[in-house]
């Protein structure tokens, strides 16, 4: 740790909220591997992964509850600091000057940027709508409950959520990769004081502010 | 079951390379005659019989229909509708089951490679080893037949006896209709023979007398004389102008090729980013900035 030494670092995940996050994101890509394995044909060979073809298709819903669950617990954890502000309308509206990493230009942000706050109630909705979805397809034990009619709706419901989903959760990955210094938050909990100065500078003076009031 | 030959397969389940195509079979439909059926229910036997299918013994709650509906282990059912034609009853009697779609909704819902397949005569056939049990050509299929089983979640159809007609023989049920309502033999042939039916049929006052062929499914392999042709859903819901339902085709038509594509489109543009705008990186004056706010603090 000898590269922090000249620097401050700052709290951002306890260890709790790390694991419920790890653990959601294991779950989530498998279960996005045994969906895709059943959503094209050109990926059926996924199905080997768990067992072959039957083994997927009855692994693939349990994998969804727990989905839903470790999700769960991350919007419990997160949802109070994701509410849409001011500031975030126009951030969105400066989006060029945030792919173009000129973030002078941009407001100042607090705990999330808007585009994080998307993906959190991207996923919380994508979510939302393949449990339901995926309880009307669940034959084994729910087959008797809807018609036809209604499944074909859930299908197609389902393949629209999902594939919404896993372009979220592309972006997700890659904003971590190309924002340095943001993987070490979910990993080592922590951040660097520049890092928070940079692109959550609100979050920061906040922070600091709640340091002097303990005093 | 798989009793005909690779080289027979017209179309398999989720497969996207041209299946074998050097020989040609004539195409076979069985032609049901409702207007000659009696109800006997000598073809539901017959396929329990050939088949070895043992359905659990149900209750009577009043209707003719045993048992109330096709089942994994019922791949056939007369269905039974008493209409009031001005007067007139009719006893309407359909024998139910698979229609063999020339375009089959089941096939082309099913994920799992070759669990469904069309062979060169029209037949469509489920085969078991490869099913997954997902229950998708539940949701394919126009005549709501497909049964999934609680035993081995397995879809269950009729397979217009693949294994009796591969060897020269008639399905099972049309040997053992008494009445001949049941035909079978090329689909050409069939259509020949229920010309001379329904012209017979229309000389006795029945105007709307036709064959049940429908197109929106590329027309089956499993035909119906029918006395009302103009209203088909007299016949326990028979459907007037089946087709693959819209849903269906958006699920399994474009929209997967175009839902892989935009993950790898996502993907490679974030890609291009990267390499053209770079990371975003944390500056030293970043770290003194934070540094000079929070003073002396760790």
């Amino acid at each position: 740790m000898s590269e922090d030494e000249d620097k401050n670092i700052l709290a951002r995940y306890t260890g709790g909220a790390r694991v419920n996050h790890w653990a959601n994101a294991i779950i989530l890509i498998l279960l996005a591997i045994s969906g895709l394995a059943l959503f094209h044909p050109g990926l059926f060979f996924l199905t080997g992964l768990f067992g072959g073809g039957p083994e997927t298709r009855a692994v693939h819903p349990w994998l969804g509850v727990a989905v839903l669950i470790t999700f769960g617990g991350l919007f419990v954890r997160f949802v109070r600091y994701n509410f849409w502000e001011r500031e975030d309308t126009k951030w969105m509206q400066r989006v060029g000057d945030v792919v173009n990493n000129k973030e002078e230009n941009l407001p100042e942000v607090g705990r999330y940027n808007a585009g994080q706050k998307l993906v959190f109630w991207g996923m919380s909705l994508s979510i939302i709508v393949l449990f339901l979805s995926g309880i009307v397809l669940w034959d084994t034990y729910f087959a008797q409950y809807t018609t036809i009619d209604q499944k074909r709706l859930a299908a197609v419901a389902h393949a629209l959520a999902a594939s919404g989903m896993i372009v979220i959760v592309i972006i997700h990955i890659y904003a971590a990769i190309w924002v340095r210094g943001t993987v070490r938050a979910m990993t080592r909990g922590s951040v660097t004081g520049g890092w928070a100065w940079r692109h959550h500078r609100k979050w920061l003076k906040e922070e600091v502010a709640k340091l002097t009031n303990d005093d | 079951m798989a009793t005909l030959q690779s080289l027979d397969i017209k179309r398999r389940s989720a497969t996207t390379e041209t299946p074998p195509s050097v020989r040609s079979s004539i195409e076979v439909a069985k032609l049901i005659d409702v207007s000659k059926c009696i109800g006997c229910k000598a073809c539901q036997a017959a396929c329990y019989e050939w088949n070895d299918l043992h359905e659990e013994v149900g209750i009577n709650i009043g209707l003719y229909e045993n048992p109330h509906d096709l089942t994994d282990k019922t791949w056939t059912l007369m269905r039974f509708t008493e209409f009031d034609n001005k007067g007139n009853l009719e006893w309407l009697i359909r024998k139910d089951g698979c229609m063999h779609c020339d375009d089959p909704g089941c096939l082309k819902a099913c994920p799992a490679p070759g669990a469904i397949v069309q062979y060169q005569n029209g037949i469509v056939d489920f085969i078991s080893e490869n099913c997954i049990g997902c229950g998708y050509c539940v949701k394919g299929c126009p005549f709501n037949i497909p049964r999934i089983s609680k035993a081995d979640n397995k879809a269950y159809k009729c397979t217009l006896c693949s294994d009796r007609v591969s060897v020269g023989q008639a399905p099972a049920c049309a040997k053992a209709c008494p009445t001949q309502a049941i035909y079978f033999g090329t689909k050409e042939e069939m259509k020949v023979h229920a010309d001379g039916r329904i012209a017979d049929l229309k000389e006795r006052g029945y105007q709307n007398a036709g064959l049940y062929d429908p197109p929106g499914v590329g027309g089956t392999h499993v035909m119906y004389v029918l006395h009302h042709n103009d209203q088909p859903q007299l016949y326990s819901d028979l459907p007037k102008d089946p087709k693959i339902s819209p849903l269906v085709q958006f699920w399994k038509g474009g929209f997967k090729d175009v839902a892989l594509f935009g993950f790898g489109l996502t993907a490679l543009l974030g890609f291009f980013h990267y390499v053209t705008k770079g990371p975003n990186e944390v500056e030293r004056k970043d770290e003194e900035a934070a540094k000079r706010l929070s003073g002396d603090r760790p």
